[in-house]
């Protein structure tokens, strides 16, 4: 818990801390740091044990992930094309922490440009899941949920544009949450598809995540969808409990498709909310079935787009010789993403093109329309929401790599979320043959408040949260 | 001209604002050095994101309402998607749908004499690129450098309907935009690749050629007067102009193919998530109150309020300072003869100099035109004292009257002078009976040493001529 991690720092020291962190890095065999900023991280600590400050993160170390800016230090999405691209410039989420006295740790891996499902699309190799190496942590913010999980990190920042925060959170066995759109900056995350994505802390507890929150969350000039209005405060009523709160089980999130043990831990789930003075009824979301359509269309539009401006000329790799402009981006480009990058670019690329454009994107806006009522009218009903986070717990590395549309019907239950733009949290609620089961609770625009207090509500309830991998 | 059918797109940098498009970067970039005024935002670096300047927007709408324009409720950008090494992002921020102003015109004067109705479909925002700089010329350059300076500047596209139909036309319509643009006080015209303007051509009945990028009034005249020649020409052979692209060579004066249809860009427009949607209604009603008197109305009022010839007013409504300056000299002198001496002589003489209406004092020209109208100097002297005051930018037309003894001899001085002058000449009027015109020229000349050079010489040769015939 931070909180103690905290009162720690300061009756002993960072520095020591931090080194004994550094050291454990040194010896893991995650693949989860990519970056570490281990000069500047410790010249931080000792500046906190010389003046600790009172910010709300005073010498907490952080690790980041790799697609968010940090200024001077590399950010490369775990992509070619982006080796060597050190940001002139901090993203908001970077401010807001350096100000309450964080300490930024280094980058964590991920999948490429935050495509992917397992962090196994990263050029830096797949990432290991702590409680069992031959798997995947998950994805896209695999890194960034293994360095919590496995110890070498206490808190950490992803990025969830489908469900990428949640999913390694769920498959990690540690709390995730994916904000409301609009209530993180988005300004120096660098953009997979703009119109869904927010960053969320990855965290132990749901205290931790709710003190992150407190931190990176507010308005921000520099992103126009920042959301305007008083700043909100998640800490107070964190302990509110769930007498009283009505949830929904969307039967579309459970049955075909789902592990019977992740179903099974769920439902134990609901169950102990249940007992805790919740109440719970079934309600549908009927347009679930077209939201994985939707999703890929709206993200790879978005993102072949948005990985136009990766051409060598300005920042990241530059190989080969020079030719005509035309040829040399090509060949940068070619050279530089990978292959489920490209494969997005090039279906995004499709669906915008004249002819389709109807055909595709408009359709998968019509379709996020309607998935958007469907949680509206859902939440004039219930006040949250619960099912599985992910249909399955953590697969073998390399088992779905090659097989792209397995690895996109995994991200089934998260998706939804980020096309409605409502926040949901992911916490441990179980194994599946001792692998981590996440239960994912979702509420309205800006209810983030429930949604952590029936978080906490739960954990405090059950022991999930305190299991621990036993190899790291 | 028959059958010649144009249509103009215009890109006007919105050059008076003093920040970029979507970033806080200045626009006053002319003489810094490559790169200097940029910033994460108009760079284009990963994870920068996008902040409307809501100036801009007003600008824009300002100009929209001034070319008649329906103004949307809501207005919202788009994606423009293509690869080029001054665009750092990989797309432009534009407008598709729900462009800022739509279905405007204007009224220009037709080849015919005759006032002209021009369409305006539509006006839209985007954000100007950055620019390349070759090493030597385009074709043999080893390299080629990107400034990004001009990256983000603001930008407004106004189209107009296909309803010119004439280079000459197009130029009209220019110059009619250009000076609405300066009355709004929205665009310096003055800075390097302010305005390029794509020009669409065709003749009835045959596809359409697209020059781009043309800078410049007499440019377009130019290329569009090439293009009808060539279009012509082909019509003639039986030869199919095909739709293209092409580039006008500014050098050559002709026009080249860039690419036909086929190799067309698909832009795969699509929205501007980063930016939200902009309910520009409510900011209507204050825009439109605050809104200056613009150029037709100024012309009309001119030629009422001060009894103005048409071309006079027109001529001094054309610029927004020229009128200003036209109307303080007005309160102050008799307006008909300000208005000529603006509009002919002074205008004339400030073209002749490349100088800008701002390098003449009101005053002065107030000073000038007093004494004009009171015969206290000549015509010619008032042309010396405009060019005294621009050439050597110093004193008052009070003073160099005295300083080059322009001030005009009184009347009866002249009289006494050309009595005299005509008795003392008795060979030259024996001449002049006799039939010489260019004998009295001799009595003038004696007449104008006399005055020491301060009467009107015509004055004088009239006076001379009455004097001799009466004796």
């Amino acid at each position: 818990m931070l909180s103690e991690l905290k009162s720690k720092l300061l009756a002993e020291s960072c520095e020591e801390y931090l080194c004994q962190l550094f050291d454990r890095i040194e010896k893991s065999s995650l693949n989860a740091f990519t970056t570490l900023a281990k000069e500047s991280a410790l010249k931080e600590a000792k500046l906190f044990d010389k003046n600790p400050g009172r910010g709300l993160l005073a010498g907490v170390p952080i690790a980041i992930k790799e697609c968010i800016s940090t200024k001077g230090i590399e950010t490369n999405c775990s992509s070619r094309i982006l080796r060597g691209y050190i940001p002139p410039y901090d993203a908001h989420v970077i401010e807001r922490l350096k100000a309450e006295g964080a300490i930024i740790m280094g980058k964590t891996n991920m999948d490429e440009f935050a495509m992917g499902t397992s962090t196994e699309t990263s050029c830096f190799g797949p990432t290991k899941n702590p409680w069992d190496h031959t798997r995947v942590p998950g994805g896209s913010s695999g890194g960034s949920a293994a360095v919590v999980a496995g110890g070498i990190a206490p808190c950490s920042l992803g990025s969830d544009t489908g469900g990428s925060v949640r999913c390694p959170a769920s498959f990690c066995g540690i709390v995730g949450l994916k904000p409301t759109y609009g209530l993180v900056s988005r300004y120096g995350l660098v953009a997979y598809a703009n119109s869904l994505e927010q960053i969320g802390p990855l965290t132990h507890t749901v205290e931790d995540t709710a003190l992150l929150m407190e931190v990176i969350s507010g308005h921000d000039e520099r992103d126009s969808t920042s959301a305007t209005g008083t700043r909100r405060s998640y800490l107070p009523g964190l302990q509110d409990g769930v007498a009283g709160l009505k949830i929904g089980i969307p039967k579309e999130y459970f049955g075909e498709g789902v592990d019977s043990d992740v179903e099974k831990a769920v439902w134990a789930a609901i169950h102990t909310l249940e007992s805790l003075g919740a109440s719970w009824q079934e309600i549908s979301l009927p347009h679930t079935r077209y939201a994985l359509a939707a999703y890929y269309v709206i993200a790879m539009s978005e993102a072949s787009s948005n990985l136009a401006r990766f051409d060598g000329l300005r920042y990241g790799s530059r190989q080969g010789e020079d030719k005509d402009w035309h040829t040399t981006f090509s060949e940068i480009r070619a050279k530089g993403f990978g292959p489920e990058v490209k494969r997005r670019i090039m279906l995004g690329t499709y669906a915008l093109s004249a002819g389709y454009y109807g055909r595709y994107y408009l359709k998968a806006l019509q379709v996020r329309t309607l998935i958007k009522e469907d949680f509206q009218r859902a939440f004039k009903e219930v006040d949250l929401l619960a099912s599985p986070t992910m249909p399955i717990p953590a697969f073998k590395i390399g088992e779905r790599i090659n097989d792209p549309l397995s690895l996109y019907m995994a991200d089934v239950f998260t998706v939804p979320i980020n096309l409605a733009g409502v926040p949901a949290i992911s916490v441990p609620c179980g194994f599946a043959e001792r692998l981590p089961v996440g239960l994912q609770l979702m509420g309205p625009h800006f209810g983030e408040g429930a949604v952590l207090r029936a978080a906490q509500a739960f954990e405090a309830a059950t022991p999930f949260h305190e299991a621990k991998p036993e190899v790291v | 001209m028959e059958n010649v059918i144009i249509g103009l797109e215009i890109h006007v940098q919105l050059n008076r604002l003093q920040s970029k498009m979507f970033c806080g970067c200045s626009t006053a970039y002319h003489d810094s050095p490559p790169n200097s005024h940029t910033c994460p935002v108009c760079l284009g670096l990963p994870g920068s994101l996008p902040v409307i300047n809501r100036k801009a927007v007003e600008y824009g709408i300002k100009v929209g309402l001034a070319l008649n324009c329906k103004i949307e409720e809501e207005t919202l950008f788009y994606r423009k998607n293509y690869y080029y090494p001054d665009l750092p992002k990989g797309f432009q921020i534009s407008q598709y749908d729900y462009p800022l102003a739509t279905q405007g015109h204007i009224m220009i004067l037709g080849d015919d004499g005759a006032e002209r109705n021009i369409r305006i479909n539509r006006a839209h925002m985007e954000e100007d690129p950055g620019r390349l700089v070759h090493a030597g010329t385009i074709d043999k350059a080893k390299y080629t450098m990107v400034d990004y300076n001009r990256c983000g500047m603001p930008l407004l596209e106004v189209v107009t309907e296909p309803d010119l139909s004439s280079p000459k036309e197009a130029r009209v319509f220019l110059d009619k935009l250009k000076s609405i643009l300066d009355y709004l006080d929205v665009f310096d015209g003055s800075q390097e690749g302010s305005m390029r303007i794509d020009a669409n051509i065709s003749l009835k009945g045959g596809d359409r050629s697209e020059v781009k990028n043309i800078t410049g009034f007499k440019g377009v005249e130019k290329a569009l007067s090439y293009e009808i020649t060539r279009q012509k020409n082909m019509q003639r052979r039986n030869i199919k102009v095909v739709q293209e692209t092409r580039h006008f060579d500014e050098l050559r004066n002709i026009t080249v193919s860039i690419r036909s249809k086929v190799g067309a860009h698909d832009y795969r427009y699509f929205p501007e998530c980063d930016l939200a949607v902009m309910r520009i209604a409510p900011w209507v009603p204050t825009i439109r109150a605050a809104l200056p008197e613009l150029p037709d109305v100024k012309r009309e009022r001119f030629v009422k309020q001060y009894g103005l010839a048409d071309d006079h007013a027109k001529s001094l409504t054309s610029e927004i300072k020229l009128a200003n300056f036209y109307e303080a000299v007005a309160t102050q002198a008799a307006p008909k003869l300000a208005a000529v001496w603006i509009a002919d002589v002074l205008k004339g003489e400030l073209n002749y100099r490349d100088l800008a209406i701002d390098c003449f004092r009101e005053e002065h020209m107030a000073e000038i035109v007093q004494m004009l109208e009171k015969g206290k100097i000549s015509e010619d002297g008032a042309v010396q004292i405009i060019r005294e005051l621009l050439d050597k930018k110093s004193g008052s037309p009070g003073e160099i009257v005295l300083a080059l003894g322009l001030g005009r001899a009184e009347d009866d001085a002249v009289q006494k002078a050309v009595r005299e002058a005509v008795a003392e000449s008795a060979a030259a009027v024996a001449d002049y009976r006799a039939g010489s015109e260019r004998a009295l020229n001799f009595i003038v000349g004696v007449v104008m040493k006399k005055t020491r050079g301060k009467a009107d010489a015509g004055e004088v040769h009239r006076l001379v001529k009455a004097e001799v015939e009466k004796v």
